[in-house]
């Protein structure tokens, strides 16, 4: 009786210590960063007082954001332009904490506090404006369309979606898109794009409708399977998510882009990334002060 | 019973039965040397649909995956038996709105999926003001779920005892609560444990929900495996579903073993509660023989 | 709460989805949960072996993982099916391990002197377990069955990882569309409870009337 009850005591320190132990895991260290002179109760302050910054990024697009298995470490032009804008903020690679936000969770996530700003392939538009406020464009991309290899469709513009199946995903701005220029279109919804073209490879969709960046990255893997139709019909400038009405912190990133623009840093952060796939660096894009 | 239904086989059935096992195993074959042909057609078996594997650093991702996937079942299980044990007592208490309320949540939370109660706590509870991690929803939607479940559990296993036990404790002058804390749970608690264990298999197959809310269980870091390079998208998944059939598979047998024991040691009723893997387990009960 | 009333729409068409997946699903599971059952008891050493290994897979696998592995990889066995279907035959692959599990321990507790009687009246394994043991079998078994009915409607929200439009897909989109979760989320659980909890009630019903007495 008694060695069955310190058994269980001993089962239950075990299955506690289990549980707790991965917690740990969470928290980064908060190094000390650089010294920068930064405007008092901004922001940016706070974040440089707290050594630490969370942001929110995507885990999945190839060249944006996205998580290698085999390091465990997320890589991509989102990801280097938060960096910077960390660094300028005095604080090191190592305190970013970066978080999956996938497309729907993007607003709640800053509205709520839970990251500190977003730069996951996030279009700018006036709906999302009202909830939170934009940064940059750092990146024009747009909308385009990716066919099986051989276009066995015929899809040629986005009017041809009329009639055919078209995958997207939930709650972005390329599913509103083709609801609008394609009413007639059958639309499918996952949560994320692999899957999308997943189901283009098994013919179970005609075609799948992002932005023409993210498509060409999900080529690259797989340049025997599918391939990019028609022209970019929409234009989708990628901005960086703050709280809303934090003018101080837009600025402040707004002059750091612009910064970047002009000393080379932007085109490396390009060309160590999306450059790989699509090798010509655009020119970056005009910020938009509001 | 099985050699009941059925004659023992004479030379003749025998050599059917030999004739039978044959034909069926060629047909097997046959399907599955098929299935793995048009594998192969659709290149499923070329190296860059396996090469991921070379990489240390995935196994590593994938261990981790598996890790966060057992924090998640054991937390979930802590909580969900708190819960639970609560919500027995509440049940079998003297007071009448107590007993109301704790069957009103075990009913109407027994009857919910467990994917909706993690949405909820992932979509809705930040819109409360509630600040929630995907591990925190993940963990709340298991909890409200398995506490429902595990409170019917617990109030079965006390059932269960035989009613001379805590007769025993009231002539002897303990009073309610002596009787159920010193002679009743804890005699209870042990008939319950393989039932547990059956219900932290549960527990561990829909922490793979946890994809849903961006919680990097392992499915999840199956699926970011399959992101990075999308021909990996079936070997990382097969790779996943094998883990978690080696986990569950071993804890199922560890609670299966217990159960015989059980049935051996204290000849008990079973206990009939909730979820499919628990069913399964009280219909063996019930069956009074021990498992092929 | 207008966010709900301007979809009841949707809400019924996932409903409806919701219902078939689970209708459908439950009745091959139950062929299944039967054959498996069979196979499990037969004389052939070939047929337990393969129907408890079915078992032991199917009961030890998470269903996203099988619905994710099914949808995404029957195209490379060049199987081209609907997405309903796929997770109809997920669903029934599952449940039908669980079914067969069951059924087998309602048919060992059905008292060995049936089969005895059943044999020395010269019926064959097949007759003995249609005519004689099933019957009683089933009855026995009907609340742990009536579990895995239940079960099976809530299982059914795997399918929306799978973009089947059921309820839990329906409403996501709702959510989407309206960004009121409360309120949205919990029509959702007002319309499985609707479905369960009446289930629940019939269950008990069905099992006093077709209860055995001993």
């Amino acid at each position: 009786m008694r060695r069955a009850r310190h058994l269980q005591v001993a089962v239950l320190a075990a299955v506690l210590t289990v549980s707790m132990a991965g917690c740990g895991k969470d928290k980064k260290n908060s190094g000390s960063g650089k010294k920068v002179s930064l405007k008092a109760g901004s922001t940016m302050e706070k974040l440089n007082k707290a050594g630490k910054v969370t942001v929110g990024v995507k885990f999945d697009q190839p060249g944006f954001g996205q998580k290698d298995p085999s390091s465990g470490k997320v890589a991509g032009f989102d990801v280097e332009i938060a960096k910077i804008i960390a660094g300028e903020m005095g604080i090191p690679e190592k305190s970013i904490e970066f978080v999956e936000s996938v497309s729907a969770n993007r607003e709640p996530f800053i509205t709520e506090g839970k990251v500190d700003m977003v730069v996951a392939t996030y279009t700018i538009n006036d709906k999302r404006k009202a909830l939170i406020s934009f940064a940059g464009p750092y990146y024009v991309a747009g909308q385009d369309i990716m066919v099986k290899k051989g276009n066995p469709k015929a899809i040629k513009a986005v009017a041809d979606l009329n009639g055919k199946k078209v995958c997207s995903v939930e709650g972005s701005t390329s599913e509103k898109n083709v609801k609008a220029k394609a009413p007639q279109a059958t639309v499918t919804l996952f949560k994320t794009y692999t899957e999308c073209a997943e189901d283009l490879r098994n013919d179970k969709v005609d075609a799948v409708s992002t932005d023409n960046v993210i498509l060409i990255g999900l080529i690259d893997k797989a340049k025997d399977d599918f391939e990019l139709v028609g022209d970019k019909f929409t234009d989708e400038p990628y901005g960086i998510g703050v709280k809303k009405d934090d003018t101080d912190f837009r600025n402040f990133v707004n002059d750091v882009l612009e910064k970047i623009y002009k000393d080379g840093r932007w085109k490396k952060a390009y060309t160590d990334t999306v450059g790989k796939f699509v090798k010509e660096a655009p020119e970056p894009p005009a910020v938009v002060r509001y | 019973m099985t050699a009941v239904l059925y004659d023992v086989a004479g030379p003749r059935t025998q050599r059917r039965v030999l004739i039978g096992s044959v034909i069926s195993g060629v047909v097997f074959a046959i399907l599955v040397v098929i299935a793995l042909l048009r594998f192969n057609a659709k290149g499923q078996f070329d190296a860059n649909h396996w090469e991921w594997m070379k990489q240390g650093g995935t196994w590593r991702f994938f261990a981790n995956g598996m890790l966060l996937t057992v924090r998640a079942a054991l937390t979930g299980m802590v909580f969900a038996m708190t819960v639970g044990a609560l919500l027995a007592l509440a049940r079998l208490s003297r007071l009448k709105p107590l007993r109301w309320l704790a069957t009103a949540y075990i009913e109407i939370f027994r009857a919910l999926p467990v994917l909706l109660l993690i949405l909820f706590g992932y979509l809705a509870l930040p819109r409360l003001g509630i600040d929630v991690s995907p591990f925190v929803a993940l963990v709340l939607g298991l909890t409200l779920y398995n506490g429902a479940v595990l409170a019917e559990i617990f109030r079965a296993g006390i059932l269960s005892l035989d009613r001379g036990q805590s007769e025993a404790a009231y002539s002897i002058g303990l009073t309610y609560s002596q009787a159920m804390r010193l002679v009743v749970v804890p005699q209870a608690f042990r008939r319950m444990i393989p039932s547990l264990i059956s219900q932290l298999v549960t527990l561990l197959k829909d922490t793979s929900y946890g994809y849903i809310v961006t919680y990097e269980e392992l499915l999840r870091r199956g699926k970011a495996n399959a992101d990075f390079d999308s021909h990996w998208l079936i070997s990382s998944y097969l790779v996943v579903l094998l883990a978690y059939v080696a986990v569950n598979f071993t804890l199922s047998r560890v609670a299966q073993r217990l159960e015989v024991r059980q049935r051996k040691r204290y000849g008990a009723g079973s206990i009939q509660a909730g979820t499919e893997d628990l069913a399964v387990l009280a219909a063996a009960g019930e069956a009074k023989v021990s498992t092929t | 709460m207008n966010a709900v009333f301007d979809h009841l729409g949707d809400y019924a068409n996932g409903w409806f989805t919701t219902i078939q997946l689970a209708v459908l699903s439950f009745l091959f599971a139950m062929a299944i949960g039967l054959l498996i059952a069979a196979m499990r008891v037969s004389p052939f050493q070939p047929a337990r072996v393969v129907g408890t290994a079915y078992v032991d897979v199917f009961r030890n696998s998470p269903l996203p993982v099988l619905t994710l592995l099914f949808w995404f990889g029957l195209p490379k066995l060049d199987i081209g099916i609907s997405r309903f279907i796929t997770a109809m035959i997920v669903l029934s692959l599952y449940t039908g391990a669980f079914l067969g599990e069951t059924i087998r321990s309602g048919i060992n507790s059905v008292a060995v002197g049936q089969s005895e009687a059943a044999r020395s009246i010269g019926l064959t394994f097949t007759q003995n377990l249609r005519l004689v043991i099933l019957p009683q079998a089933l009855r026995t078994v009907v609340q742990p069955i009536g579990n895995i009915w239940i079960a099976l409607v809530k299982n059914t929200a795997v399918a929306s990882f799978i973009a089947v439009p059921e309820l839990i897909y329906r409403t996501s989109q709702i959510n989407t569309a309206e960004s009121q979760p409360v309120p949205i989320l919990i029509g959702a659980a007002v319309g499985y409870l609707l479905l369960t909890l009446p289930s629940g009630a019939v269950l008990s019903a069905i099992e006093r009337r077709v209860a055995i007495k001993r």
